[in-house]
């Protein structure tokens, strides 16, 4: 029995090549609380391979003293009868985990490190501060280290000597995570010396500075980044409704029919040229114009052709259109939202600051409503396709009469709008879900910038727009986004009593 | 032909109570409560298409806010009922179920009178007539006119139905109001009751035809009238047309709200769904179907609209969107007179 027990520490022994010094581990294993404590730090300071399987064995009740010594017996070996098992308190077992887990701070294995540094955050005092710096040394993701970074201070903010807490809380001022500030503020509800106190109370001001900068910035970007898509929603509505004059209640459902253009695209090089799948906008954007012109070229000629002149007619008659529509999707395409992908570039995001990412989808969308909006001014001031559509917008009778094809201006007219709703809902569909219920949540906001800017010109659409998206997103902090979308609602019946034409309008001395 | 319908719906009425309530279930007269609950909500449509159609086909005022009037009316109604289950709810409390839910000790202040049947309906007529006239007021004035109108009293709808939404308005939120037990201390679901209800939207219906014949067949009816053709004109004559267009819009949403009142109970539940812009939009299209401009023509584009609806929903349930959507263009193309168009044409 003896020889077996023997032959099994020996094996134990000779497997882990024993570096931890015997003395430290008998001085861990057994003893007064401080001092076990203390041998444990002393061990972890020294960083040993051995530390490791020595503090599992004895997390797992495979570690008995004999004469002063801590033996380890190898997993299904039987325990010696004379051999006496060392007591594991509570604190002591919070202390091995804690151990455990900054030495898997080192391991080459990223996601022991991440469940490590998860399992420290509660624990980080003075104690290992040697060991996060050792960690923080070999450390190369950056998403790791920042989460180290927060670890040393709050390491250094613990210490119990004020002048050191003074000197962490100092360096901390620097930062600009919002982790850090949480941090602080927690340890100086529990601060005592003034000297230590005030360079918190300063580090918290400075972090809070510089995140209410990261802060304005977000807000900020965020209502830009609603007012491009409001821009986008509306600018074809800008062409058919400020141009034309059409109320067109089914424009929400051209954006739902680009959308599920580019979802078809989409499936189409998932397919057949899944290799080449991160290039499916390409084809797309193109493919979701055609369909929602080809769509609104032929509701204008078979329908709104027949109601020039007659707007509320024409909106119980579009509305129509959009219910067909709607069901039409729902037959080909199911009830249920479809999965549109963001191709691998659109996604992740540029993080400009530690509280201020900008998602490569909406900085894409950003950018890609700037050149619509290009695109379509160009198209109206410089080209002659342009030129009669002005023309027609003008004087109808009269370009008539000088030999413009009114009815063919008014399908192309048309149909450019509505292509450029197919433009918009291929966006959309990069940012939220794509479903058969997809225009009905914008037109209402789509008619809401059209009406503000004003008709008849696309300045007062990019002001209403970037406006409306800045201000609801401004207002959405600070009152919910429910009531700050009733609010805005309000606005437009506000704006409408007051000023009829819309904020930007042209002016003109017509009555009616 | 004004004189049939109302003999028709008079009829109906003696009818209805007849056949449900004298020959039993089985028997080869009987009326099921199926049929009685479905005319009972048809004719409260009808009242609202006659509503819309006033100040459509007369005003020539398009409104796709009057779901609003509806629905307020339905909550008017719906909170007297929610007070009437008493501890009977879910909780055995004497506030309603969603209040306890909330954590809510008392009854919120717009509750005061949910307790008298009285004091609510003059609330539910009260309220829309109230937000119509001043909503109507500031809009007139400034002369907003065709479109413009239609879309911000759509916006005024979305912006009340997000209202309603939130459980902090005190309507019971996503869910509104459910599970009525009675009225005035009689059971909501005997046959009765049914009858009763039915019978009242009914004569409802019939009171709200009788006051837009005569509103429309008196001077005010043709200043409306003059207004919807030629509104500067009129004006230049020495009229101002934001009393007659004023008094028409506070007129027709309150007779939304008669209808909404009348609605709830039938149905069981009111909820923010009510407010949806399609449920508005819905409302002009049962006038359009009929025709504007006459009386009688949205009583019938109700009853066709939404007996068909309920034709297909059993039916062809996907098919119904096509058809409503249908309806929409082929009327605006080929009826804008509508059914009584139509009629009328066969006539000559």
């Amino acid at each position: 029995m003896i020889k077996r027990f023997l032959l099994g520490c020996l094996l134990a022994w000779s497997a882990s090549a024993w570096a931890l010094p015997p003395e430290l581990a008998a001085r861990i294993a057994a003893g007064e609380g401080d001092d076990r404590v203390a041998a444990l730090q002393q061990a972890l300071a020294a960083g040993d391979d051995s530390l490791g399987p020595f503090l599992r064995a004895l997390q797992d009740g495979r570690v008995r003293l004999k004469g002063g010594q801590a033996l380890v017996i190898a997993e299904g070996a039987a325990a010696p009868a004379d051999a006496e098992e060392p007591m594991l308190n509570n604190r002591m077992r919070r202390e091995i985990d804690a151990a455990l887990a900054g030495l898997d701070l080192l391991s080459t294995d990223r996601d022991t490190r991440a469940k490590a540094l998860a399992t420290l955050r509660d624990d980080a005092d003075a104690s290992k501060l040697a060991l996060f710096e050792k960690a923080l040394a070999a450390e190369r993701d950056a998403g790791l280290r920042s989460q180290l970074n927060a670890l040393v201070a709050g390491a250094k903010l613990s210490s119990t000597d004020a002048a050191q807490r003074k000197a962490a809380a100092t360096e901390l001022a620097g930062s600009a995570d919002p982790a850090t500030r949480a941090l602080l503020l927690e340890k100086l509800g529990s601060e005592t010396d003034p000297a230590a106190k005030a360079a918190m109370q300063k580090a918290v001001a400075d972090i809070g500075d510089r995140l209410a900068w990261g802060e304005r910035a977000q807000l900020l970007f965020s209502g830009l980044s609603l007012g491009s898509v409001l821009l986008l929603v509306a600018l074809g509505l800008a062409i058919t409704y400020g141009l034309m004059g059409v109320i067109n209640m089914a424009h929400g459902e051209l954006l739902m029919v680009g959308a599920y253009a580019t979802y078809s695209v989409q499936q189409a090089f998932r397919a057949w040229a899944p290799a080449a799948f991160d290039y499916y906008l390409w084809l797309a954007l193109p493919a979701s114009f055609l369909a929602a012109a080809l769509v609104g070229a032929a509701m204008e000629r078979t329908v709104i052709r027949w109601l020039y002149g007659r707007p509320l007619e024409t909106l119980l008659a579009t509305w129509g259109i959009s219910l067909v529509l709607m069901q039409a999707v729902r037959t080909l395409f199911g009830a249920q939202n479809v999965a549109v992908e963001n191709p691998a570039w659109l996604s992740g995001g540029w993080a400009l600051l530690p509280n201020l990412t900008l998602p490569y989808n909406r900085l894409a969308i950003l950018v890609f409503a700037g050149l619509v909006l290009g695109g379509i001014a160009t198209l109206l001031a410089r080209t002659r396709l342009g030129l009669m559509v002005r023309g027609v917008t003008q004087n109808r009778r009269m370009a008539a009469c000088v030999g413009v094809n009114t009815a063919k201006v008014d399908t192309l007219a048309f149909a450019l709008g509505s292509g450029i709703a197919g433009l918009a809902g291929c966006a959309l569909s990069q940012i939220g879900n794509v479903g058969p219920d997809l225009g009905q949540s914008y037109i209402v906001d789509a008619f809401m910038v059209v009406v503000l800017g004003g008709v008849g010109q696309l300045a007062g659409t990019v002001y209403a727009a970037l406006g409306l998206g800045v201000l609801s997103k401004l207002l959405e902090g600070w009152q919910g986004a429910v009531l700050a979308k009733i609010a805005l609602l309000l606005l437009l019946v506000l704006v409408i009593q007051k000023k009829p034409q819309g904020l930007f309008a042209l002016k003109g001395r017509s009555v009616e | 032909m004004k004189k049939p319908l109302l003999i028709a719906l008079a009829a109906v009425l003696l009818l209805v109570p007849l056949l449900h309530l004298v020959f039993p279930p089985g028997h080869a007269l009987h009326l099921s409560e199926f049929y009685v609950g479905l005319l009972g909500k048809f004719l409260c449509f009808a009242i609202c298409a006659l509503a819309l159609d006033l100040i459509w086909g007369f005003g020539g005022i398009l409104s796709l806010g009057h779901g609003l009037f509806f629905a307020l009316g339905g909550y008017g109604m719906g909170m007297y009922l929610m007070r009437q289950i008493g501890r009977d709810g879910q909780y055995q409390s004497d506030l309603p179920d969603f209040m306890v839910f909330l954590n809510w000790k008392e009854l919120p202040w717009h509750w005061a009178l949910s307790d008298s049947l009285v004091g609510q309906i003059i609330l539910a007529l009260a309220v829309p007539g109230l937000l119509a006239a001043v909503f109507g007021y500031f809009a007139f004035r400034s002369r907003i006119q065709g479109v413009y109108f239609s879309i911000i009293t759509q916006a005024l709808t979305v912006a009340a139905m997000l209202l309603f939404f939130r459980n902090e308005t005190g309507f019971g939120g996503n869910n509104g109001f459910t599970d009525f037990k009675r009225i005035a201390g009689l059971a909501i679901t005997s046959p009765g009751m049914k009858v009763g209800l039915c019978v009242a939207s009914g004569i409802a219906l019939i009171g709200c035809y009788l006051l837009a014949r005569w509103l429309t067949q008196s001077r005010w009816g043709r200043i409306l009238q003059a207004i919807r053709d030629a509104e500067g004109r009129v004006r230049f004559l020495g009229y101002d047309p934001v009393a007659y267009k004023l008094s028409a819009y506070v007129i027709s949403a309150m007779m939304c709200a008669l209808a909404g009142m009348l609605y709830v109970p039938q149905v069981g539940i009111i909820n923010p769904g009510e407010m949806s812009p399609a449920a508005s939009i819905e409302m002009a299209i049962w006038a359009a179907v009929g025709g504007r401009g006459t009386l009688i023509g949205p009583v019938f584009g109700a009853f066709f609209v939404n007996g068909t609806k309920s034709v297909f929903t059993a039916v062809w349930p996907e098919g119904w969107l096509y058809v409503l959507g249908g309806l929409f263009i082929a009327v605006t193309l080929f009826l804008p007179q509508g059914l009584m168009g139509l009629a009328r044409r066969f006539k000559r």
